[in-house]
């Protein structure tokens, strides 16, 4: 059993397949290119105008133009404005010509659900609310959620949460019913400047590396892509992002580990233990077996 | 615009913007207030396009920029004054264009006087109209009627009838040259070598010598270094084989010199051969949706459809004097009467016959300015006694909120039509002036009428955006509860009212009761239809078939069209606003999506884009060239010319109208054919730009001892009370700018947004961004409280203390800006002080829009005193700055 679980938390890079689909479409997410977000919010507005997602309190919070804080049970887009005193590429402000030599810059950028390639809220699950879609999307169903709020300290980005006075646990389905009828996910859809683009993973991969290579080459060197790797400590995540500085600049982690990693070789280790312990039981009674 | 091209509309759409080689963003913040067209500015970005940004703040436009130059607000004429300066002094304009497509060679009459001669007024001021006579403007020895703007200025000269008529002035036609310029009785002079004194691209030269990268700097507050920097880039791509596009929006129209200000961006875009050709042009972003299309078929009191003026009450006026005063020989102006009649036919059909004139005597008359202005000033007075809001909300939206709701105050009756509770329908149980105890209930007595309106999700219809693109939309739905479309709402008002009159044998009611208000309804509502009435804006023949274009148009009566411009958009009888073919199916400018007027041209002028031959400027900007075989114009997009009309082409003696334009004449609404460096006719305020200092303003104008636009519309009222001049005593009561402006989460007044909980939580509440600077100045703490104050009012709002507003170093002083949305009022789901409580009634003389983008004022941390002690915190500023009733009205000097 530890050897089959091992498998599919851990190995392969299609999650689709490890989670049993013998033939299924391509894997899809998000590319995020936040060096084009022009943080209108309009991903904010139509996934809670899509999903139906309740509006969660008027609180002006002094962080830029963000008012909406971090993703939670209410928030499956969040946009980031984060106000710096850096220069962005080559751009020239007039402060930044000016004698105090201060500069600015204002960077802005949508997060999601990273859909994981291995996603631990979907590993410690108890119910099956959670579940892997045959396009490798992670996806929570309301209807058979208990609550148990175990999935909430496993993602390793504080994407999941628990709706207050509701409890259940609510996250971005990257729109799993307009994606069933040939519709792309309603952020994207609606994001006029292409900064979320959805598609095959694989194509949205060689894009990024594309654009990347292109605000490396205009001189825009602090580009990078974060997500994009199959061998980071989630396998890649399905939604993944350029950013215009350190992961942690924006609210990410700089390094994010599934928090289901460690379980095989935990289940192993409880199993050489199991089996340690049962060879001492037998040693024990084999060795002082009941004398006559 | 109008004045400058022909035309007051958008030279481009944005999809062009894709083309472009650099984009100058000024006076707009596209990114935030027109995110979805922004995709177009970041499409030429990823061509490698340069993206500059000029703003007195840093915003998500800015965020996105390769260049942001912050500038002291209201100083954008001098700005672009410079770049003209520059761009002549270093000879980097494009003189094949300037030449052959400018009046740049055309004499201008030798008694014009400019601002350098006259120390900052042109010749013809009369200081006691506060208004100039435009005769010394004109070309040397012709008359040129402006297209668009005040045609029937020279209405007495040219009828011989009549005294000079000061109401003729007022009544501001700066719209009308929406569609069509002026008229030339004559050729006038030209002198192609550009180098005769009096022509009007030396005049112009001279006028902006003075406009140096130093006073740049001085008045802008613009280091000369960054300056320099865009001139270099905006002349770098502007050539054969580049061009570079202008976007403004109402950071350019809300100020006292607003059309001088878009007037400036165009002499430049003229000077640099930027009209006319893809990824150039002046790209005007309407504030919202159809706001194009209310200036098209006009919700402004001094248009008909079409830009045919609104006729002024002359005496004796009729058909053809108000013909022969308003068209023009030269150009498409010259069929005026046929796009009058058809639209006299239009209204009153078998009513209208050439015995009565068409019933032209129907048509109401101006009798001086009634703009939204002056027309609160009117209910102040007591004259104006029932206003209908539609889709507005003055109480928040509109400059002096505490005037718009005192003179409400004194109406009969108020009908609002919106889909909320907005502040204009309650401000007489819980406004701002109930709360000090200025106003009571129970005092006053207007009857107010309140009307839940359709949302246009719930209704069909058509919307003309921006680009002047009509775009029809089906009702998903109708409409819940007692709410009601527009269109529903008058067709029905009119036809009660018709009843009511029925078997009156007044004559004042026969304009009402012949009026063609036959339109079928629809479904249980009763709705009329939509499809109908764009029948009527697309107009028939005497058959009753539709019409495909404004050509087919006659002066007998045998024709009917509601908007001589519109004609067309039912062609063949098919709506060609509903057409949806998708992008990938077309060439870029998709002449199959939705339907543009004129004739369905997405560029304007576009005969520019090619030389005086018909050949493309560059392989790389071809858009529409002369094709020799087939005789005749082809292209990327329609042809903004006759089809057949050969480069060669030159006017017999004696043509008129359309004919009497050459096959060089691109802008062929001009009574010339060419676009206007310099304006003869159509602007009250100067045939040229002139940086004049805003109404409220921290400085002295540096230019002139003309603090400010002479002719500008002030009003002279105790609730209406201007700031000190600078240098005067009491100044430094108003030490700070203050600009306004929206934010993508909100829209304008809030009655679409305030009251939605998406958009409320992602901005929600009132707010003033300050520089750490200023904070530390005024002792403000980031999320605290500040109190707004001006002679008209004092508004709190929350701090955000940013380094996004960049303090400006002018003078040799530093200057403080503070940034105030506008969008929050005392209702909805999301409230706040609206900011225009601080804006003064100031306006254009052209246009009669109000200076809400640069004002002064204080700042000062805490809450704003409650009831009647926060009138007596402003009282109490006023007297400290020794403000009177009429400080600030001066017409001459001020500095």
């Amino acid at each position: 059993m530890a050897v089959e679980r091992s498998r599919s938390l851990l190995e392969g890079t299609d999650p689709a397949t490890s989670a049993g689909y013998a033939d299924h479409p391509p894997r899809v997410g998000f590319f995020t290119d936040t060096s084009v977000c022009i943080g209108c919010k309009a991903c904010e507005v139509a996934c809670k105008e899509w999903n139906q997602v309740p509006e969660d309190g008027l609180v002006l919070t002094g962080m830029s133009y963000d008012n909406t804080a971090g993703l939670g049970a209410d928030t499956w887009r969040h946009v980031a404005f984060i106000e710096q005193p850096a220069r962005l590429g080559h751009q020239v402000t007039g402060a930044a010509s000016s004698k105090d030599g201060s500069r600015i810059r204002w960077l802005m950028s949508s997060d999601v659900c990273k859909h994981c390639t291995h996603a631990a809220c979907l590993d410690v699950c108890p119910t099956g609310s959670l579940f892997r879609t045959e396009l490798g999307t992670v996806v929570v169903q309301e209807d058979i959620c208990n609550g148990c709020g175990y999935c909430v300290p496993a993602c390793p980005y504080g994407v999941i949460d628990q709706r207050q006075g509701d409890g259940r646990a609510w996250k971005c389905t990257l729109c799993y019913d307009r994606l069933s009828v040939g519709a792309e996910p309603a952020c994207a859809k609606a994001c006029p400047t292409e900064s979320i683009q959805f598609g095959p993973l694989e194509e949205l991969r060689e894009r990024a590396d594309r654009r990347l290579s292109q605000l490396h080459h205009n001189g825009t060197s602090e580009a990078r892509l974060y997500g994009r790797d199959p061998d980071d400590g989630v396998g890649g995540d399905g939604a993944f992002f350029l950013l215009l500085d350190q992961p942690e600049v924006y609210g990410l982690p700089p390094d994010p580990v599934v928090t289901t990693r460690d379980l095989p070789a935990m289940w192993a280790r409880v199993a050489v233990a199991a089996v340690a312990l049962a060879g001492t039981v037998t040693a024990v009674f084999a060795r002082g077996g009941p004398r006559r | 615009m109008g004045t400058s091209f022909g035309r007051g509309g958008a030279t481009t759409f944005q999809q062009d913007l894709q083309n472009s080689d650099c984009i100058v963003v000024q006076g707009s913040n596209m990114a935030e207030c027109h995110p979805v067209g922004f995709q177009w500015v970041m499409e030429a970005k990823a061509r490698g396009a340069t993206l500059i940004h000029v703003d007195p703040r840093y915003t998500r436009t800015s965020a996105l920029a390769d260049l942001h130059v912050p500038l002291r607000a209201g100083t954008d004429i001098a700005f672009l004054g410079g770049i003209i300066n520059y761009v002549i002094h270093n000879d980097r304009y494009f003189r094949d264009y300037v030449v052959a497509y400018t009046n740049g060679p055309t004499i201008i009459s030798e008694d014009f006087q400019d601002t350098e001669d006259l120390d900052g007024v042109f010749s013809g001021l009369d200081e006691a109209e506060r208004s100039y006579d435009l005769r010394t403007w004109q070309y040397e020895g012709t008359e040129v009627q402006a297209a668009s703007g005040h045609r029937d200025q020279e209405y007495q000269d040219r009828t011989s009838r009549g005294g000079s008529d000061r109401s003729v002035r007022e009544s501001g036609r700066g719209e009308s040259h929406g569609s069509g310029g002026a008229a030339v009785a004559s050729n006038p002079q030209r002198d192609e070598t550009m180098r005769h004194p009096r022509c009007a691209f030396q005049i112009l030269k001279r006028h902006f010598a003075r406009y140096t990268p130093e006073t740049v700097e001085q008045i802008c507050g613009v280091p000369q270094d960054l300056f320099d920097q865009v001139c270099r880039t905006l002349a770098d791509n502007s050539n054969r084989e580049r061009t570079s596009a202008f976007v403004y929006s109402v950071g350019w129209t809300q100020h006292t010199t607003g059309a001088q200000y878009i007037r400036t961006a165009a002499i430049l875009q003229l000077l640099l051969g930027n009209i006319g050709r893809p990824g150039g042009g002046i790209l005007a972003l309407r504030g919202h949706a159809s706001i194009q299309g209310s200036t098209d078929i006009p919700t402004l009191f001094n248009l008909l459809p079409g830009y045919i003026p609104m006729p002024h009450a002359h005496q004796d006026e009729d058909l053809d004097s108000f013909v022969e005063a308003s068209s023009t020989d030269k150009g498409y102006w010259g069929e005026m009467k046929s796009y009058t009649v058809s639209l006299l036919k239009a209204w009153w059909g078998p009513a209208a016959t050439e015995a009565n004139d068409f019933c032209f005597d129907y048509l109401p008359r101006l009798t001086g300015s009634h703009s939204t202005y002056d027309t609160v000033m009117a209910q102040l007075d007591g004259t104006c006694q029932g206003y209908i809001l539609a889709g507005e909300n003055p109480a928040v939206g509109s400059a002096n909120a505490r005037m718009q709701r005192l003179g409400m105050a004194n109406l009969e009756w108020l009908i609002v039509r919106d889909f909320s509770l907005i502040e204009s329908a309650t401000w007489w149980k819980d406004g701002p002036e109930i709360e000090t105890g200025e106003l009571r209930t129970e005092d006053i007595g207007t009857e107010v009428f309140f009307f839940p309106a359709a949302a246009h999700t719930e209704k069909n219809g058509s919307f003309t955006n921006t680009q002047r693109m009509l775009q029809w939309h089906h009702a998903a739905c109708e409409p819940a509860g007692d709410a009601r479309s527009d269109l529903w709402f008058y067709y029905h008002l009119g036809r009660i009212i018709r009843e009511k009159m029925a078997g009156s044998t007044d004559e004042m009611d026969r304009p009402v009761l012949d009026l063609v208000w036959d339109y079928p309804t629809e479904a249980s509502l009763a709705e009329p239809s939509a499809q109908a009435v764009l029948a009527e804006i697309n107009g028939w023949d005497a058959e009753g078939r539709p019409l495909s274009s404004y050509e087919q148009l006659e002066e007998d009566g045998s024709t009917a069209c509601g908007c001589w411009i519109y004609c067309g958009v039912l062609a063949d009888g098919v709506n060609q606003a509903a057409r949806r073919k998708p992008s990938g199916q077309q060439n870029w400018v998709a002449n199959e999506w939705g339907w543009a007027w004129p004739a369905n041209r997405r560029i304007l002028y576009n005969r520019a884009s090619a030389d005086r031959h018909g050949r493309p400027w560059s392989e790389r900007k071809a858009l529409v060239w002369w094709d020799e075989e087939a005789s005749r114009w082809t292209g990327h997009d329609i042809a903004d010319f006759s089809s057949s009309k050969s480069p060669w082409y030159r006017p017999p003696a004696g043509a008129t109208a359309a004919e009497a334009l050459s096959g060089e004449d691109p802008f062929v609404m001009q009574a010339d054919g060419k676009g206007w460096l310099f304006v003869p006719a159509g602007l009250t305020d100067g045939p040229l730009p002139t940086h004049y200092e805003p109404q409220d303003s921290a400085f002295s104008n540096l230019l002139y001892t003309q603090q400010r636009n002479p002719v500008r519309q002030v009003f002279a009222r105790r609730h209406n009370r201007y700031h000190p001049d600078p240098g005067q005593p009491g100044h430094q009561v108003f030490p700070y700018v203050i600009t306004t402006y929206r934010l993508t989460e909100h829209h304008t007044a809030g009655g679409m947004s305030r009251w939605l909980p998406y958009l409320s939580e992602l901005q929600p509440e009132m707010f003033c961004e300050v520089s750490p600077e200023l904070a530390a100045e005024r002792h403000l703490e980031h999320l605290g409280w500040a109190t707004i104050v001006t002679a008209r009012a004092a508004i709190e709002a929350r701090v955000l203390v940013t380094e996004r507003m960049a303090p400006l170093r002018i003078q040799g002083r530093v200057l403080h800006q503070i940034g105030l949305p506008y969008h929050w009022g005392p209702n909805g789901y999301t409230t706040g002080d609206a900011a225009n409580e601080l804006t003064s009634i100031s306006l254009d003389p052209n246009v009669h829009i109000q200076e809400a983008k640069a004002l002064t004022g204080d700042i000062r941390p805490g809450r704003r005193p409650r009831g009647r002690a926060r009138n007596a915190l402003v009282e109490g500023y006023v007297r400290r700055a020794g403000i009177a009733d009429d400080t600030g009205t001066e017409v001459r000097g001020g500095r």
